[in-house]
């Protein structure tokens, strides 16, 4: 029996908010979503994660997807400011603005976010290492603009443990960056009721080589490292836990998938519950951000991957996803160029208005095999928890920082890639295009985004001139300041580091005065 | 430490990996080690952020054949050559492969700057080693 005649097939037949008998969506262990009527009553988000060249280029980028019916924003940053460094520095050379948009300095935020009401839209920052800095960076561009803090609305990575498992992109040692992480936490916490501040990431433990399973063991392990962190840190469970997200990758498996993410909900919920003391129903709601598998892209007939992620966001929707990036087809050649970006939006809109599936929730729910699938990942992970609670003498926090420190999750996740290349080497799998099917390829037909030395030499130009008008002995006051609070290790940074972006303190500058209180890391090699 | 000998009586050839810069993406570069590693060859590994400086002093003492060098950032036009004239300005005559998102009009100027094989996305380990071996004895 239909209860709102909106919802019908193409063919005209009623159909429910959700079938089938147990726990439905939104119930407890919230296998089969998050929400009651899920998609009915307010789609996925389209987020689609964009950045290059300079500020003002990427801010072009974000008004285009809005334009076309995109409904948050997401930044992508260049290397060196996922690195802490400025464009100026001599790390930075022949990477500014290549695989994201550059950021030195608050006045860069400011354009990368013009004409973008910030009190309005969701904004999803993919950034780690300096991730404090970068927040504080947009808390100073909204207030200078009249928006207040408490109305920010979005999403900080934050997600630094993944960085030293997968990622790579850490600039200190793990637990000052664990500290870190808690002082956002208990920042957003207390001024930024909106904001989520760590996205706790399994998509580039994904694309580094993992299994779903790891995928799914390792990022919610980070989680709960996570909330034993915040919790050590003062803070009681249900303040914090209902903001925390995940950010999941959704690869070519279909049902692997879709088990995986329904996986995911329960054992948070359950572990939230029993293991952490949560009662708030919000804490035990994992809600997550899915972006399609960029690693199985092919750059061998890349208009075939249109076909691969429409595929991989299909699962990323029946899984429940909350949010949603498709990649663009052109991403295993280049950053993506604006054709292709608009055509992984589309195939979302495709998914969303013309497909149907948004009008039940959690359709899969009852299959045979992907209960089975859901069940299978669910014991495959609680596996990895109780070596990580052995590990970690019953801490999983500790467990997390011992397996990082002995390469244990580098060494896992590299044995599956290397055993998926050799698979796809030997012919045991196919990627069509690549080891099959491989007749063709058209490298004419393509019109690749490229970013030019010219950015550099511009983006050097915005910094100096910043450095130019700004009064150093401010800043240089603020730097102090920072790195007081940071050896403080009770004290929170983000009012210090708010100080020091208002003086129009560089990214570099900053990082560089946490660098001198924490030190830096050089991983264990694991080959 | 023993190692499979290479096509008879030859030495096995030496390959340094490195990613070059700030780019931290290395499930390419760890495949890699292991495909050269599975062929016979030597492989020094030095991961992650590394310059030109750290990349020919392993040259120097590690007596290498080839430099691998390993690039997902789009710095490649920049990096690739950079790593080719700092080995020529140290006097070391040894081939640079780069491997990872280069696009294939990139191709020209990366060999007209000296590097002597691109290796691309999906490249498979028989073409991984063919460019090696080719790279250090043309």
């Amino acid at each position: 029996m239909a209860d709102d005649d909106r919802f019908r097939t193409l063919s005209g037949i009623p159909v429910d908010a959700v079938y089938g008998d147990g726990p439905a969506p939104g119930e407890y262990p919230y296998t089969r979503g998050v929400h009651a009527d899920m998609y009915r009553s307010r789609l996925w988000t389209m987020r689609m994660f964009a950045g290059f060249g300079t500020a003002g280029d990427t801010n072009a980028r974000f008004h285009e997807l809005l334009k076309a019916g995109g409904t948050g924003l997401s930044t992508a940053f260049d290397m060196p400011t996922l690195m802490g460094r400025d464009s100026d520095h001599d790390w930075a050379l022949g990477e500014v603005g290549r695989a994201g948009v550059a950021v030195d300095t608050v006045e860069d935020v400011a354009d990368l976010f013009a004409g973008i009401d910030l009190g309005a839209v969701s904004t999803s920052m993919t950034i780690n290492g300096p991730a404090p800095i970068v927040l504080a960076m947009y808390v100073a561009v909204a207030e200078e603009g009249g928006v207040d803090r408490g109305r920010l609305s979005g999403t900080l990575q934050n997600d630094i443990l993944k960085e030293y498992q997968a990622q790579k992109e850490y600039l200190f040692p793990p637990r000052p960056s664990v500290r870190l992480v808690t002082d956002v936490i208990r920042f957003t916490t207390a001024e930024m009721p909106r904001w989520n501040p760590v996205s706790i990431s399994g998509y580039h433990i994904r694309e580094a080589g993992s299994t779903a399973a790891q995928e799914l063991a390792f990022t919610l392990a980070n989680g709960f490292a996570y909330v034993e962190a915040a919790v050590a840190a003062g803070l009681a469970v249900d303040d914090f836990a209902p903001r925390l997200s995940f950010f999941f990758n959704s690869h070519l498996d279909f049902f692997e998938e879709v088990g995986k993410f329904r996986a995911a909900r329960r054992i948070w919920a359950r572990w939230m519950r029993d293991r952490y003391g949560a009662s708030d129903e919000r804490s035990l709601k994992l809600r997550f951000h899915t972006q399609t598998a960029g690693v199985s892209l092919t750059a061998q007939q890349p208009e075939v991957n249109v076909a691969r992620v429409a595929l991989q966001a299909l699962a990323g929707v029946l899984g429940g996803t909350q949010s949603l990036h498709t990649d663009s087809f052109d991403e295993a050649l280049a950053l993506p160029s604006e054709d292709a970006a608009r055509i992984a939006l589309r195939t979302q809109q495709v998914i969303a208005h013309e497909t149907g599936v948004a009008n039940v929730a959690d359709p899969l729910g009852g299959s045979a095999y992907v209960e089975w699938m859901t069940d299978e990942l669910e014991r495959r992970a609680e596996e990895v928890f109780a070596h990580l609670e052995d590990l970690g003498g019953g801490s999983i926090l500790e467990g997390v920082h011992a397996g990082i420190e002995s390469g244990w999750f580098a060494g896992e996740i590299a044995d599956s890639a290397y055993r998926y290349e050799r698979e796809v080497n030997a012919g045991e799998r196919i990627v069509v295009g690549v080891n099959a099917f491989t007749d063709g390829d058209d490298p004419e037909s393509r019109r690749l985004l490229r970013i030019g030395q010219d950015t550099e030499d511009l983006q050097r130009k915005r910094l100096a001139a910043v450095r130019q008008a700004r009064d150093d002995e401010a800043v240089a006051t603020a730097l102090a300041r920072v790195a007081a609070d940071a050896a403080e290790p009770t004290t929170n940074v983000m009012p210090a580091l708010l100080d020091a972006v208002r003086a129009r303190a560089t990214l570099g500058e900053v990082a560089d005065a946490l660098e001198g209180v924490f030190g830096t890391w050089t991983e264990k090699a694991v080959v | 430490m023993g190692h499979a000998p290479e096509e008879g009586t030859e030495p096995p050839v030496r390959v340094v990996l490195a990613k070059l810069g700030l780019d931290g993406h290395d499930r390419g570069l760890k495949v890699v080690a292991r495909m050269l590693r599975d062929a016979g060859m030597e492989v020094v590994y030095l991961g992650l952020r590394q310059t030109t400086d750290t990349v020919i002093d392993a040259v120097e003492q590690e007596d290498v054949d080839v430099v691998g060098i390993s690039m997902l950032n789009a710095g490649h036009l920049t990096l690739g050559p950079r790593m080719v004239e700092a080995l020529a300005d140290a006097g070391l005559d040894v081939p640079v492969v780069i491997g990872g998102i280069v696009p294939d009009e990139d191709r020209p100027a990366m060999a007209a700057a000296g590097v002597a094989g691109v290796l691309g996305p999906g490249a498979s380990a028989d073409e991984v080693v063919a460019c090696v071996r080719a790279a250090c004895r043309p």
